[in-house]
């Protein structure tokens, strides 16, 4: 069984021997994203032409569809098929597992005549054209016997209850703490529905080949995605491929398959011919999940020189009527302060709404805009900086389970953040400086995010002209995986960039997480450099085997790998001339890395600091955000370039979390009423000021072999808070109420008398 | 409708439906599929391309509307082996992460520059009498509608910034 301790020995990604790792070198595929030929799900060119299926969303948010007319419809001009679950095709019943190995169930669509949520599938169109599918749909005729929709999650908070097999976690005596804590802060936030608004609404291609669907969507996980269709399908699950070579956005959002792909193979199957199906942007609201508002009671007490004798952040959300996801904006901060006293944990209500689920950095995006405006809140009762207030509370093991940090360097990422920022500059009594019009104020936050490893294979070949091929189940929605996993490979093998093909998003190739919780570097990469290992062996033992070659005789082990040649000291030779002659087929070798059990003794988080400067107008409530930097910790670097996309991309999250973004619900109808990009204001250009990202020296060796960890949501983590903050400086109004709307922001300014 | 569009250059002839819209017609019919859905109503800039060398939003215009009007899309710019400047810079400054609002980035950019020479100010432009000076509050005005949410926002802006140093 392998260990922990095993990752101190160097490997070729950590002695980085051509400088590879951690370089900014271009995206892999990027030559085919600036030109526009890299083929999303809906762009793919199948075997024949297309038949197009469209969507229709139930009007109500809960109770049954009474009555069907489609005869309108069907008998609209191109059309091909008109499905409610009236006539869909059968599928096994909800939850079936037809393999035993799989992991997914299946999930059927157009299931029955019951509406669970607005907008929910009730209906598919299919027809010649895009146009006439259009126009066919707004012809169906569905009417309801309508529920009233329980949706209004503020009435609902009394009945929550804990999430299934969660407790509260409380250490020493919270109350107790509290009590006597000389300084206190009972405050309570309250974040909204968020959306994840990707750039490329879900959509799914499908056609079969005999006994075979193919099929091309836009997902995150690969394995469950194919699993979950065959299920669905009834039938083995070698029966679909499916692929996810370019995914235009995911966050979370695309973490699961939605019914386009379910609808796409089936009416495939029906017709005889390709079919595609997509969301529209509006349908993207209902049909897929968002991550749901939460209410959050945080409550500090400190001595007067500041620490914390108790803590805690209790959470309240929301998820649908069959689900069990929980925002979990509590679990952050477990391991982020040190208090003796200490209680966390979550309330779960369910509501007649839309699914909710996981969105960029779940849980940290939401508690962070509490407990590190609380901490800000605490900061100006104490009299003390913001920043050291945070110093002063840094704890030396894991706060709550002792376990100590692999690596932590908070303290460095708010101590530079704070010089690189100019935060000595910050007047502690808000509402000092003005510019023009412009109230302006300096904030900062806190950031963590956990790291994970979770199981993946991987394989490499070599084929005769030296190019190695590095074939994974894995995705790239944007993260870099084609990136990291070419200079990996390059790496490990030795040759240059050029000569590394990789080959991704494909449910035949090994298996891998796919991309979510950051997770996805660390554990595809660590597969990747197992089998680069395995290949670099494989090629070694050829080499020596081999009477023809220079190397012959030689003892493996000492085979080095450079610039593309084989060598042991002066002897030495090509590595395309060594597989064209010994193994004229290629050589492939395949690796897989799981989590040791010894992980678990270290307790192991990304770290960051935000600060930021606005601009608020007194006058119209506005804020502009003027500057923001981030500094981060998150292990070695695989591409400083990519990574700090990555990084700058999570904070400009932060900045419409704070500012524009929430989705507010119709209690009449159970709807949500932001329903496209004009009415849900994610950030655009005109928002985002100077804005830049600092990545800290780190290697964490308790994380992987490569002693990397993530960074796709460790960005938006603290982001919003930072802004908040900052307004509070500005202004001197609090808004405990996201986003920080001028209408808020107004009333706050005007109790104030300014 | 018998409709006949200069696209990248070369005429196609095309026998459309009248519902069509020009982000259709390129991606459904001439299978140029480089020009994005984002939102199909305006919203996003997924689908921008140049009409008569003027970006618009190609979701919002019928096709036949186009009759005799040259096109350029994304494919027109630049292939990868022969990058546009504009795209150039993009792969250069990590100006994307998922890529699917880049093409309507990248033709936006091309189109804007092309605005600011002819001397058409914006909102953020201090002296609408006096030449734009492409500074970064510009570039952030004037690609505002094209969103990105990846947030390449600061790539963005460097990308279009190093081409305009480059042209001037
Ligand atoms: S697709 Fe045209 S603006 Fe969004
Ligand atoms: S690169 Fe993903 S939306 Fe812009």
């Amino acid at each position: 069984m392998s260990s922990v301790h095993d990752w101190a020995a160097p490997n070729p990604v950590t002695t980085n021997r051509s400088g590879l790792i951690g370089k900014g070198v271009d995206r892999y595929e990027g030559p085919l994203k600036v030109t526009g030929t890299a083929p999303y799900a809906y762009e793919v060119r199948p075997p024949s032409p297309p038949a197009y299926g469209v969507m229709v969303g139930s009007a109500i948010a809960t109770g049954r569809i009474a009555a069907v007319d489609t005869a309108e419809a069907q008998a609209a001009p191109g059309v091909l098929a008109v499905w409610t679950h009236l006539n869909v095709p059968p599928q096994p019943p909800r939850g079936t597992k037809a393999h035993p190995r799989s992991t997914a169930g299946s999930r059927p669509a157009l299931e029955s005549d019951r509406v669970t949520h607005w907008g929910q599938p009730v209906a598919l169109v299919v027809a010649d054209t895009w146009e006439n599918a259009i126009a066919a749909s707004a012809l169906v005729r569905l009417s309801y016997e309508a529920g009233t929709p329980d949706v209004d999650f503020s009435a609902r908070l009394p009945d929550a209850g804990q999430p299934p097999g969660e407790q509260d976690v409380e250490i020493g005596d919270f109350d107790a703490g509290f009590a006597t804590s000389p300084v206190t802060l009972d405050e309570t936030w309250s974040t909204p529905i968020q959306n994840h608004c990707q750039m490329e609404p879900c959509a799914s291609l499908a056609w079969w080949e005999g006994d075979k669907c193919i099929a091309h969507t836009s997902v995150q996980m690969v394995k469950p995605a194919q699993h979950g269709l065959a299920e669905t399908l009834g039938i083995d699950r070698d029966a679909v491929h499916l692929l996810t070579r370019y995914i235009g956005g995911g966050f979370g959002g695309k973490g699961q398959t939605y019914d386009d792909l379910t609808l796409a193979a089936l009416a495939a199957r029906a017709l005889g011919r390709p079919v595609k199906v997509a969301f529209s942007r509006q349908q993207m609201m209902h049909g897929t999940i968002h991550r749901p508002a939460t209410v959050q009671r945080v409550r500090l007490g400190a001595e007067k020189d500041g620490r914390l004798n108790a803590f805690s952040i209790m959470t309240w959300t929301h998820c649908h009527q069959d689900g069990t996801f929980t925002e979990h904006a509590s679990n952050f901060a477990r391991a982020l302060y040190a208090a003796p006293n200490r209680l966390t944990g979550h309330r779960l209500v369910k509501l007649d709404l839309p699914g909710a689920g996981p969105m960029r950095a779940p849980g940290e995006a939401s508690g962070t805009l509490s407990l590190e405006c609380a901490m800000d809140e605490l900061a100006e009762q104490l009299g003390l900086d913001p920043v050291e207030l945070r110093i002063r509370n840094e704890p030396a093991v894991d706060p709550e389970n002792g376990r100590p940090f692999s690596q932590r360097q908070l303290v460095r990422c708010l101590r530079e953040g704070a010089q690189m920022f100019g935060w000595d500059r910050r007047l502690p009594t808000p509402g000092q400086v003005r510019d023009g019009r412009w109230l302006v104020g300096l904030g900062m936050a806190a950031a963590i995010r956990g790291n994970f490893l979770l199981p993946a294979k991987c394989s490499f070949s070599v084929d005769a002209e030296g190019v190695i091929t590095v074939r994974q189940g894995m995705t790239d929605i944007g993260t870099g995986t084609y990136t990291v996993l070419a200079q990996i490979a390059a790496e490990t093998l030795g040759v240059p960039l050029g000569v590394v093909k990789v080959e991704i998003g494909d449910s035949e190739l090994p298996p891998a997480p796919g991309s979510g919780g950051q997770f996805g570097a660390a554990s595809a990469g660590s597969a990747a450099l197992a089998a680069g290992m395995n290949l670099r062996r494989a090629i070694a033992e050829l080499a020596t085997g081999d009477p023809n070659s220079p190397l012959y005789g030689g003892d493996p082990e000492r085979v080095t790998f450079q610039d593309g040649v084989v060598a042991i000291e002066n002897r030495s030779e090509t590595l395309a001339a060594l597989v064209r002659r010994a193994a004229p087929d290629g050589l492939t070798a395949e690796g897989d890395s799981r989590p040791p059990p010894d992980m678990r003794e270290w307790s192991t988080q990304t770290y960051g600091s935000h600060f930021c400067e606005v601009g608020v107008d007194p006058v119209t409530g506005e804020v502009r955000v003027r500057r923001m930097l981030g500094v981060f910790a998150a292990g070695r670097i695989l591409n400083e370039k990519t990574a700090r996309s990555q990084l700058t991309g999570g904070m400009i999250w932060g900045v419409g979390s704070a500012l524009t973004e929430g989705n507010a619900v119709d209690p009449r109808h159970g709807s949500l009423i932001g329903q496209d990009l004009a009415q849900y204001l994610v950030p655009v250009q005109a928002d985002i000021g100077d804005l830049e990202a600092i990545m800290l020296d780190e290697v964490d060796d308790k994380a992987n072999p490569m002693g990397i960890k993530g960074v796709g949501e460790l960005g938006n983590s603290g982001a919003g808070a930072a802004v908040a903050n900052a307004i509070y400086n500005a202004c001197g109004v609090r808004v405990r109420d996201y986003p920080i709307t001028p209408d808020k922001l107004l009333a706050g300014l005007i109790a104030k008398g300014m | 409708m018998l409709t006949t569009i200069t696209v990248n250059g070369e005429a196609r002839s095309l026998d459309l439906d009248p519902r069509t819209t020009l982000l259709d017609a390129l991606r459904e019919h001439l299978l140029l599929t480089g020009t994005k859905k984002g939102c199909d109503h305006g919203q996003c800039g997924a689908c921008t391309v140049l009409v008569n060398g003027v970006r618009i939003n190609a979701c919002l215009s019928l096709a036949v509307a186009h009759d005799g009007d040259e096109v350029t899309t994304i494919e027109g710019l630049g292939t990868p082996e022969h990058l546009h400047p504009m795209q150039q810079a993009f792969l250069t400054h990590d100006a994307y992460q998922c890529g699917y609002c880049t093409p309507g980035q990248i033709c936006s950019a091309v189109g804007m520059l092309r605005e600011v020479e002819a001397g058409l100010p914006s909102h953020a432009t201090r002296d609408v009498r006096a030449d734009a000076v492409l500074d970064g509050e510009e570039i952030r005005e004037r690609m505002s509608g094209n969103i990105c949410r990846c947030s390449a926002y600061p790539q963005i802006v460097a990308a279009i910034a190093a081409v305009a140093e480059a042209e001037s």
